[in-house]
Parts: structure tokens; C-alpha cells; sequence
């Protein structure tokens, strides 16, 4: 923020822009390469939306967005896609809900804490293990963990088995919630390194303590950062679908569980995503419905930028509501 | 007593003579009228802080060296020398916000009113030893809510916003700031501009009613115009409590100051009357800072 405000001074505008031409050699080839590289990023991302919104809209009838789905081999009668959206919009939901607190208490320990140093540099390493696992990995040991009987709660148990199912949307909305969770941390420790310490010292100054200065001064601070990290897992949730497959049941429709508390059995149940409804549909899967690939892909890739584009101008809105578009000196 | 003290501190016998010592006559431009308030503003003074012998280390590094000092209401002190000179953490210690550096340490003794801020409880004495920062610091909140957030209670939201009225305008009226926000006060308090915001700082130290309170530089982020208005604040505030100013600017010690301690190296070099320090210094050190062959 202080550098654009910096740019956008009359220095700048004044000043003679300055030529490649009369730059060396190794500079005018270094500069060519990075224009290449961001004028082919670009290319890219404009060739898939437009790939994917042409194939999309095409194949996309208005109805598969409210139509059940069928498993039937003539596809005018496989119906829509109804429960893979309520499916990535449940899980997303469930995963941010367990990993934006916790990430968000992750960072602030951290960074406001941070003590005993060997534990705060053990829980560093250990988010960015989490980071690094694959979601696959996170799937299988999740499917260890709530297999274990005493987890029979989180799914269900058949008769006589001595192993619970271990697959159901807690279960596969707390696997998610691992893969959110380093990006939570990532963006909540980043803004909070941003805040510089005099404001911490001035709420402290007032005589109030740390804990009121986190939640009056440094989380109102931070909130743009944490929305960052919210829109940020949810889109690795969103697009996960390994988990899906492995912990989700990947059943085509939303089933509830069997007994238990009333509001509960849907968490309980299974259930299948857009991501999972993709694969299974593509030419790779057992579905052998392409176009109706395409038209989940659409809605997918739609849904991704919204939530993208939400995010944003929520982070956006509170920081200026907030700041007015300034920032504190450092 | 340390022998090594610098001797205009101990000419200072605070419990017999509250008229320290008697002021030099102004014969500078200072503003007669100045001079005048100046003198009856020491005459009431009453001792609130003292530093005893007071010393800080960050790790092997004394920032701080056994430095002895009153802190009086009813006039400004001003910590004076050049960077490095262990002002601003001196001024940290007085509400023992150095403790938030985990490497310092502090030896020696600070009180209030006669109590070692040690044995108070850390929240109590820094709502009694209030400070202001170098930077313009409000908090990503409205204008009201950073000066009544000074008045609840820990990060309660309440008492809400009638009953706090009376109380946020008057310490806004205080730091001369009422008068521009009275119909912004719904608005971020970072929309302020910078001298609005620094007087809105003190208006959120004022607020809980400090009896001491420490300024850093107040005015090294502001334009003149800011800095004059804060210095005419300073001067006003003097009547109801203690400042300490810490701050580079040796015109603006002379401007606001009552009293002025030098520091050089983490050792008090000097302390006495503004005019002393500026036109009468005792010490070799302090005529070559104040004449600025050095800085």
C-alpha cells in the first residue's frame, strides 16, 4: 500500500521512463523473458475459461443444476448434478468452519506468543508438513483414523463389523479442513507481521492486555488477511478430489445416515462433489458422460472465481471501511 | 547516591522546596508570557515518578545507565540526545513497556507516588503512565470507539456508546480534536489525517485519565502546523498532569519544556531547568549538544 502510494506520486510521472533499449544485454533478455512468462500465464488462464465456459455453456442445461442425479447409461435420463453442488458447498463449508478458527488461533499464537520457541518452531514445521501432504495422504490416514470403532459416531457401523464406515461429511469436511488450514496460518501470520508493533503497544499502553488487544486491535487488523486465507482454502477444498472420493462415501447422490440426532444424519451421511462428479463422468471414470463433465467443470470453475471475487471485496470492504484505504506507518 | 551523578539532580531537594531552582531570568525569545506560566506551572509542581539508580540492559548492552530523575506534575520534562542515548527506553521503563522486549532487564527503582511500579499491577499503572508513540497509531476502529475503547474495560464493548458520550468528548476536547470529528465521529479513525490522528492518540491516552503521561517524538511524523497545535497541547496539558516528552528536536524541548534531562550514551549528563540546560549548561557534554557540535 505505502509503495503504490509512493508510485502513484508526481515523481514518477515526471520522471523520463526509462528504455530497454539502452539497457545491457542479459537485462533486455531477462526482461523479454518475464513479459513472455506473464504474457503466457495469461494466455493460459484466458484459453481454459474460455475453453471451459465455451464446452460448458453448451452442455450446461439450466436443469442439471436442480435435478438429482441417476446412474442410467443413456444420458438424456441420468438427470443433474443437484447433490455434487450441495456437496462441495457442504463440505466447504464444514472445512472452513473447523480450519479458519483454528488457523486463525494458530497464527495469532505464533506470532503473538510464540512460546516456549522450540514448540511455536515444532508447530511451524508441522503446518507446513500439512502444507506439503498431499491430499491423497490426508485421505488414506483419515480413513485409518475414523475406521477406529470409537469414530463410529462420525459415520456408521454395520452390524457385526468391528470397524466403523469412516466416511461421511464431517469426516471428509475435517480432512479438508487440513488442507485450508496452512493457508489460513500463511495469510492470518502474514497480516499480522504486517500490523507493526507500535499499535500493539499502544492498545497495551492503555492498560489493557494482550488478550484484548488481540480480539479489539489485531483481529479487526487482520481480517482482510483472513479472508484471504479463507478464500484461499476454499479453493483447494473446492477443488480436492481425492478426499472426496476416498472419505465422502462418493456416492452420485446425498445420502443421509440412519438414527442418531435429527439435524446430525446428513453430516453423517455421504455424499459425492462437483470435483468427484467431474471425474467420474470424464472419459477416465466409470460414467462415460463427457458433456455433462464439461457442464459440472463450468459450474465448478464459476463457482471457484465467485467465491474468488467474494472474498476480495469482503477483504476489500472491511479494510477500507476499516482503514479508510490507509495504513499505519511503520 | 552515586558519586558519579551529575550534580545539578541533587541540587534539587524536592520534599523541602517544590520551587525547584530559580529560574534564570528569560533573556531569550522566548515569549516573556511563556517564561511566566512557565514559572507558575513549576511552582506546582508535585513529584509523581522518580527513577532511582535506574538501569536496562538488552542482553550485555546498558542502553540505560543508573539515571536518577523526578517526574513532576504541572510541568514538561524533556528527554534530550542524540540516537542511541537510551531516552526512549527510559521513557519505555516509566510504564514498563520494556518489559515486552524479552532481552531487557532493568535494575534500580521506579516509583509512583511513592510505590515501586514494580509491585503495581502492570494494567493499573499503565492506565495511570499513558503514551503516545512517534507514529500515529489509532486502532482499525471509529473515532469514538479508539477513545472509548481506552475507557472499558478490557475488550468489552461496553458501557455503550450513550454513556461513554460525555466522557469521549471530553477528553476529544482535551487534545483540541472535538471541534474537526464532533461529526465524524462514526467514521475509521485512519481516514484522519496525520496530525488529527496523532491528536487523537492523545486523546485516547487522555482519556482513562493518566496522571503521567510519556510522549516519543509525538511531533517527528507531523507538519508544522500539527506540531505547533501539539506543543500548545502540551503546554495545556502540563496544568493537570505530568508529561515526559522524549524528542530530537531541541527547539521543541526549549519551546515546550520545563525541565530538560540530557542523556548521552545511556548516562543522565545533565538535568535541570529548560533554561539552564539550553543557555547555562554545567556540563561540557551538554554545551557541546546544545550548541550542536554534536548530534
Amino acid at each position: 500500500m505505502h509503495a503504490s502510494a509512493e508510485l502513484a506520486g508526481p515523481s514518477r510521472r515526471t520522471r523520463p521512463r526509462d528504455s530497454a533499449a539502452s539497457w545491457p544485454l542479459a537485462d533486455r533478455i531477462g526482461l523479454g523473458l518475464c513479459w513472455a512468462a506473464g504474457v503466457t500465464l495469461t494466455l493460459l488462464a484466458t484459453a481454459i475459461v474460455l475453453y471451459m465456459g465455451v464446452k460448458g455453456i453448451s452442455q450446461l442445461h439450466l436443469s442439471y443444476l436442480f435435478q438429482h442425479p441417476t446412474a442410467d447409461v443413456d444420458q438424456s435420463k441420468s438427470g443433474g448434478f443437484l447433490d455434487p453442488i450441495e456437496g462441495t458447498l457442504l463440505l466447504t463449508a464444514i472445512g472452513t468452519a473447523i480450519a479458519v478458527p483454528i488457523g486463525t488461533g494458530v497464527a495469532l499464537w505464533l506470532v503473538e506468543y510464540g512460546r516456549p520457541a522450540p514448540l511455536a518452531r515444532t508447530v511451524e514445521s508441522a503446518v507446513e508438513i500439512i502444507a506439503g501432504a498431499p491430499s491423497i495422504v490426508i485421505a488414506v490416514f483419515g480413513l485409518v483414523v475414523f475406521s477406529q470403532p470409537a469414530f463410529a459416531f462420525l459415520s456408521f457401523r454395520a452390524t457385526g463389523a468391528d470397524a466403523a464406515f469412516g466416511r461421511s461429511f464431517v469426516i471428509a469436511g475435517a480432512a479438508m479442513s487440513l488442507l485450508a488450514l496452512p493457508l489460513v496460518v500463511g495469510a492470518v501470520r502474514e497480516a499480522l507481521l504486517q500490523v507493526p508493533n507500535h499499535l500493539r503497544e499502544a492498545s497495551l499502553a492503555l492498560g489493557k492486555t494482550v488478550g484484548a488487544t488481540i480480539r479489539r486491535v489485531l483481529l479487526p487488523a487482520v481480517r482482510p488477511g483472513i479472508a484471504t486465507g479463507t478464500a484461499l482454502g476454499m479453493g483447494r477444498i473446492i477443488g480436492d478430489t481425492a478426499i472426496v472420493i476416498l472419505l465422502l462415501g462418493n456416492t452420485l447422490g446425498t445420502e443421509s445416515a440412519d438414527g442418531g440426532l435429527p439435524g446430525f444424519r446428513l453430516l453423517r451421511g455421504t455424499g459425492s462433489t462437483l470435483t468427484s462428479y467431474i471425474y467420474g463422468n470424464s472419459p477416465a471414470g466409470e460414467g462415460g458422460a463427457p458433456e455433462k463433465a464439461y457442464a459440472a467443470a463450468f459450474v465448478l470453475l464459476a463457482l471457484v472465481i465467485a467465491l474468488n471475487v467474494l472474498a476480495t471485496r469482503l477483504a476489500r470492504g472491511n479494510l477500507s471501511a476499516l482503514t479508510g484505504g490507509a495504513a499505519w506507518t511503520r | 547516591m552515586d558519586p558519579l551523578m551529575p550534580p545539578p539532580i541533587r541540587r534539587i531537594s524536592l520534599e523541602q522546596a517544590p520551587t525547584v531552582v530559580p529560574e534564570p531570568a528569560a533573556s531569550n525569545g522566548n515569549g516573556h508570557a511563556a517564561a511566566a506560566t512557565r514559572s507558575a506551572a513549576s511552582a506546582a509542581a508535585i513529584e509523581r515518578m522518580r527513577c532511582d539508580q535506574v538501569t536496562i540492559a538488552y542482553g550485555q548492552k546498558v542502553a540505560v545507565n543508573r539515571v536518577e530523575l523526578p517526574i513532576r506534575q504541572g510541568e514538561v520534562l524533556a528527554l534530550i540526545g542524540p540516537s542511541g542515548c537510551g531516552k526512549t527506553t527510559l521513557l519505555r521503563s516509566l510504564n514498563r513497556l520494556t518489559e515486552l522486549t524479552p532481552s531487557a532487564a532493568r535494575g534500580g527503582r521506579i516509583s509512583l507516588d511513592g510505590e515501586d511500579v514494580d509491585t503495581l499491577e502492570v494494567t493499573e499503572l499503565r492506565r495511570r503512565v499513558s503514551m503516545v508513540f512517534q507514529q500515529p497509531n489509532p486502532f482499525p476502529m471509529t473515532v469514538f470507539d479508539n477513545v472509548a475503547y481506552a475507557l472499558r474495560d478490557g475488550a468489552s464493548r461496553r458501557p455503550r456508546k450513550p454513556a461513554l458520550a460525555e466522557p469521549v468528548e471530553h477528553a476529544l476536547r482535551r487534545a483540541g480534536l472535538w471541534d474537526e470529528v464532533k461529526d465524524n465521529l462514526d467514521h475509521p479513525a485512519l481516514r484522519l489525517s496525520g496530525g488529527q490522528q496523532q491528536r487523537l492518540c492523545i486523546a485516547r491516552a487522555l482519556a482513562a485519565q493518566p496522571e503521567v503521561l510519556l510522549m516519543d517524538e509525538p511531533c517527528s511524523a507531523l507538519d508544522p502546523v500539527s506540531t505547533t497545535t501539539i506543543e500548545q497541547l502540551i503546554l495545556e496539558l502540563r496544568e493537570q498532569i505530568a508529561v515526559v516528552i522524549v524528542t530530537h528536536n531541541l527547539q521543541q524541548a526549549q519551546r515546550v519544556a520545563d525541565h530538560v534531562a540530557f542523556m548521552y550514551l545511556g548516562e543522565l549528563v545533565e538535568y535541570g531547568p529548560s533554561e539552564q540546560i539550553f543557555h547555562a549548561p554545567q556540563a561540557q557534554r551538554t554545551r557541546d549538544y546544545v550548541h550542536g557540535a554534536f548530534g
